[in-house]
């Protein structure tokens, strides 16, 4: 099996208030071409931190380890070559854009991405063809491609947008950093679909939660454990049942 | 407070001859007089400024290939403060005015355009007459030369006029275009004005609009070029339920000050004024934003709005912002507000992840920043001029 998401060691701290903060501390993880794997952590464990170096925000500075994708050192490209590549981070809170139209904003981004993957940019025919077929089976409205990026968008409208920018980037990782959060049981199973509906032996998924419950309706090929910055434990799909009844306490000893 | 011995002052009065004592006594302002504090005019004062030769039709022709003008419509091309009459061509309903207006005291822009006026466009728009469009070109070029064009426009009651004022250059020069407006009762003219005027050109442009009793005045002016650059804009409400639109757009890059100053004078009860200003300051660029809005004593029940907001993108570039409310009525509902800030890095991160190159990210936010501000144009197709000529 060649790589494909391969962590070893990574370190990685923010600037909080003046004084560094380490947040990961030492994480090793590989996701095999073609599994999702879901991490669950209690609070302050660094999920999310996790995912914004993956993506490449800047104001984490990574301090020691290796994050490979593909083969490439993730963490020498730019955000927008991670994209190209392949990586997608569906936000747990994605950032309103007032003033950028949706639909020009999908465009602009679907294009830019098949542009460096040396594919054809879609006519804005062809573009609002493949959009409404996308909003249609998110049971998104015609009117939030309309409207600024994510303003005034509910909670789960705003997650609906994070898989319908996923659905028409075709990533081949995506990070979904707790979408769950804050979605109701519809929602829920409509992102889950959206995501479902990528599973193929090209596309592996990274999903971040807090709850078994997303677990459910996307079943993971391998569940970890996140504390303190590290993975202190990994398992079968099982796992995350077992967390949900007990908490993290007994990880959390084990692994002390 | 005045440099009354600068060589510009000098040529600009022997230029005048009998008409140069206000200018004279005016003198050229300094920093210190408050209106100029942030936009000095140290770089025009030492050249004895000339009237230019005519335009060559060579460089008229360079000139206009760079403009973006409407398709449609009148046009009037000024150049070198000359008319130009084979380029020229008035609305059918458009008659010549002779109008007498008010000298604006006190105002160096209009000083030193009353002292050295050049017949410029004089028209009036018969009561109840949609004029249409009409686009008005001024074209500068030379060597240490100045212009000082007189418009005067005159929309009788319920007439409408669209001016698409535009201007460009080559060289160092002033241009010093006045207008002298009146807006008759119900009347509205619609004042769209670009300035891209040359990097070593100056732009001192100054507006005098009176609006009459349900009259309309709605400006919108992009400021994005010239080293030096006013746009200042004084309008007076002088009739009940006249209103007042004083936008504006600034793009300020290099080494380059914009500025736009606005004096918004409700002298009558009902009226309304909305003015929103937003300049994006790249490199060392400058931007001024002074407004004044002054309600009158009898202005009861006036509605203004102003908003000025600027976008910061180096360390370097730096605005400075002034607005100024002066209010003797005691029932009115005037709000005013003004933001600084810089591109928001989560925004930039979320473009960016999707696969948007950075600096195409950045092209996005700013946009959507001004886009507010361009939305406030009612005129489609001038909207989409002004978007093209913002992006080229």
């Amino acid at each position: 099996m060649s790589d494909f998401l391969k962590i070893q060691g990574l370190q990685a701290r923010i600037d909080a208030d003046g004084t560094p903060k380490d947040i990961l501390k030492g994480l090793d993880l590989e996701v095999p071409k073609g599994e999702i794997h879901a991490i669950m952590g209690p609070n302050g464990s660094g999920k999310s931190t996790l995912s914004y170096v993956l993506a490449g925000r800047d104001d984490y500075e990574v301090t020691g380890g290796s994050a490979t994708f593909k083969g490439q050192d993730l963490l020498a490209l730019e955000p927008e070559e991670r994209a190209a590549l392949g990586l997608f981070l569906a936000f747990q809170s994605p950032v309103e854009l007032p003033g950028v139209n949706n639909a020009n904003f999908l465009r602009t981004a679907v294009n830019a991405v098949r542009r460096a993957r040396g594919e054809a940019e879609l006519d804005a025919v062809a573009f609002l063809k493949a959009v409404r077929a996308e909003t249609k089976h998110l049971s998104m409205s015609d009117d939030m491609l309309k409207r600024a990026v994510n303003v005034g968008f509910s909670g789960g409208e705003k997650k609906r947008n994070e898989v319908l920018q996923m659905r028409l980037l075709q990533p081949s990782f995506a990070i979904l950093d707790e979408t769950d959060s804050g979605l109701d049981i519809d929602a829920l199973r409509i992102v889950a679909e959206g995501v479902n509906s990528l599973r193929s032996p090209d596309f592996s998924a990274l999903v971040i939660t807090h709850h078994q419950r997303l677990l459910d309706y996307i079943v993971p090929d391998r569940v970890h454990v996140m504390a303190h910055g590290r993975i202190i434990h990994s398992g079968g799909p099982d796992i995350a049942k077992t967390l949900e009844k007990q908490g993290y306490t007994q990880f959390l000893e084990a692994a002390a | 407070m005045t440099q009354n011995a600068a060589p510009a002052l000098e040529a600009f009065v022997a230029r005048a001859a009998g008409h140069g004592a206000a200018l004279a006594e005016t003198g050229l302002p300094t920093r210190r007089v408050e209106a100029w504090r942030y936009t000095p005019l140290r770089s025009i004062a030492d050249t004895a400024w000339q009237k230019p030769a005519p335009l060559t039709a060579e460089t008229t022709t360079a000139l206009l290939d760079r403009l973006v003008l409407p398709e449609t419509g009148a046009r009037v091309v000024y150049g070198n403060g000359q008319f130009m009459d084979a380029l020229s061509a008035l609305p059918e309903v458009v008659r010549q005015a002779s109008e007498n207006v008010s000298p604006l005291k006190g105002l160096f822009s209009a000083t030193l355009n009353t002292a050295l006026g050049e017949r410029g466009l004089d028209v009036r728009v018969p009561a109840g007459t949609d004029a249409g469009l009409l686009t008005l070109v001024s074209l500068s070029d030379g060597q240490d030369v100045s212009t000082h064009l007189q418009h005067r426009i005159v929309l009788e009651d319920g007439a409408s006029l669209t001016l698409y004022d535009i201007s460009t250059g080559e060289g160092r020069y002033i241009a010093n275009p006045r207008f002298d407006i009146v807006v008759g009762k119900g009347a509205t003219l619609r004042h769209v004005k670009v300035q891209r005027e040359s990097l070593t050109g100056t732009h001192l442009a100054i507006v005098s609009a009176d609006v009459a009793e349900k009259g309309e005045y709605d400006s919108f002016t992009l400021n994005q070029g010239s080293g030096l650059a006013r746009h200042e804009a004084v309008v007076t409400l002088g009739a009940p339920h006249a209103m007042a639109h004083v936008n504006g757009v600034q793009i300020v890059d290099g080494q380059r000050l914009n500025d736009l100053t606005s004096m918004i004078h409700h002298a009558a009860p009902d009226g309304s004024s909305r003015q929103t200003v937003k300049t994006v300051l790249s490199d060392a660029g400058q931007g001024v934003f002074q407004g004044k809005i002054l309600v009158d004593r009898v202005a009861q029940k006036t509605d203004g709005y102003q908003m000025n907001q600027a976008l910061l993108l180096s360390e370097k570039a730096q605005i400075n912002s002034k607005p100024e409310l002066e209010i003797y009525a005691d029932d009115v509902k005037c709000s005013h507000g003004a933001t600084v800030g810089a591109l928001d890095d989560e925004q930039l991160f979320y473009l960016r992840s999707r696969g948007i190159a950075e600096a195409d990210a950045r092209d996005m936010l700013v946009r959507a920043f001004l886009i507010d501000a361009l939305d406030l144009v009612s005129d489609e197709g001038l909207r989409d001029l002004l978007l093209r000529s913002m992006t080229s």
